[in-house]
């Protein structure tokens, strides 16, 4: 489990990851059965084909979730996360690692509660942000 | 095509509502999450572990709840695309979601509009699908953006 990381630690600019993925063909099988997404463009070459697109590309909810993770991580066992998005804006596809980052873009106190925004991202090897998205998550004080 | 979705299209369609889904959430389903995400947090996946933290037990990955699927509402017109893409998600997280829970989740269409892209004319749906757990309380919301082509 990850050490606690505190809302007096943090400041705009504290960097959080990065975490390194290497999702496989495996890993979407194991994603669409988990999730119950059996769309074929995650699985099914020819099918992917047939739609358009290069290869099977990775599944947008499980990229979801490698960024949840990214900051559940870094927020530790005694924070909350709140609120997490991403848009899909680049398609990534198996057998290429994917890179979790992200930095704090501010904090503030509401009723009582110690939250902290973040900008996170998933990167692909060329360095581009093919899922751009926010956190906030509430941390304890230190 | 130029264009296809109307104003009053539109009008029809936003505040449409799926019908309501509910789901036993499985100690078992939430392990395999954890795992088919390759996240071994032990909250997600070590009772043993779990039981020390506040939450006192499993809980399940932020994303679980996307495994609770609600059908979709209908729009109040044919859609002339096949092909949909996801666009995106928002969540809001209010509650811990834990095995034994009974989730019920029901989807609305927030929105819908058209767009001309790379890929031709694309309908764009955001719906909002709100999670509530057997003792009323909204566990989450996901405002999710697809795309039809």
């Amino acid at each position: 489990m990850a050490e606690q990381v505190f809302w007096d630690d943090v400041s705009e600019g504290t960097e959080i990851g990065p975490a390194v993925r290497h999702p496989d063909t495996q890993q979407l099988v194991k994603y669409a059965g988990a999730s119950g997404d059996y769309y074929q463009i995650h699985y099914d070459k020819d099918f992917a084909q047939g739609t358009g697109l290069e290869d099977v590309i990775i599944h947008g909810a499980l990229k979801n979730a490698f960024l949840g993770s990214l900051v559940t991580d870094w927020m530790g066992p005694g924070g909350n996360l709140r609120r997490l998005s991403c848009q899909y804006r680049g398609m990534d596809v198996p057998g290429r690692p994917i890179t979790a980052r992200g930095v704090v873009t501010g904090k503030y106190e509401e009723d009582g509660e110690y939250l902290v925004n973040c900008e996170i991202w998933l990167e692909n090897e060329e360095g581009q942000r093919t899922t751009p998205g926010r956190a906030t998550v509430s941390l304890p004080r230190g | 095509m130029a264009s296809f979705l109307t104003e009053e299209m539109r009008r029809e369609a936003i505040g449409r509502e799926g019908a309501a889904k509910t789901v036993e959430v499985e100690k078992g389903a939430i392990v395999k999450f954890a795992e088919a995400i390759g996240d071994d947090n032990p909250v997600y996946c070590d009772e043993a572990a779990a039981r020390g933290t506040r939450y006192g037990g499993l809980i399940a990955p932020p994303t679980f709840l996307r495994s609770v699927t609600a059908p979709r509402p209908e729009y109040p017109f044919e859609v002339p695309f096949t092909r949909v893409l996801d666009g995106g998600s928002d969540w809001e997280y209010f509650e811990p979601v834990r095995p034994g829970d009974r989730i019920t989740a029901v989807s609305r269409i927030e929105d819908v509009t058209e767009r001309n892209g790379r890929i031709g004319l694309m309908l764009i749906s955001t719906v909002v699908t709100t999670y509530t757990n057997q003792f009323g309380q909204v566990a989450a919301t996901q405002t999710n953006t697809s795309i039809r082509y």
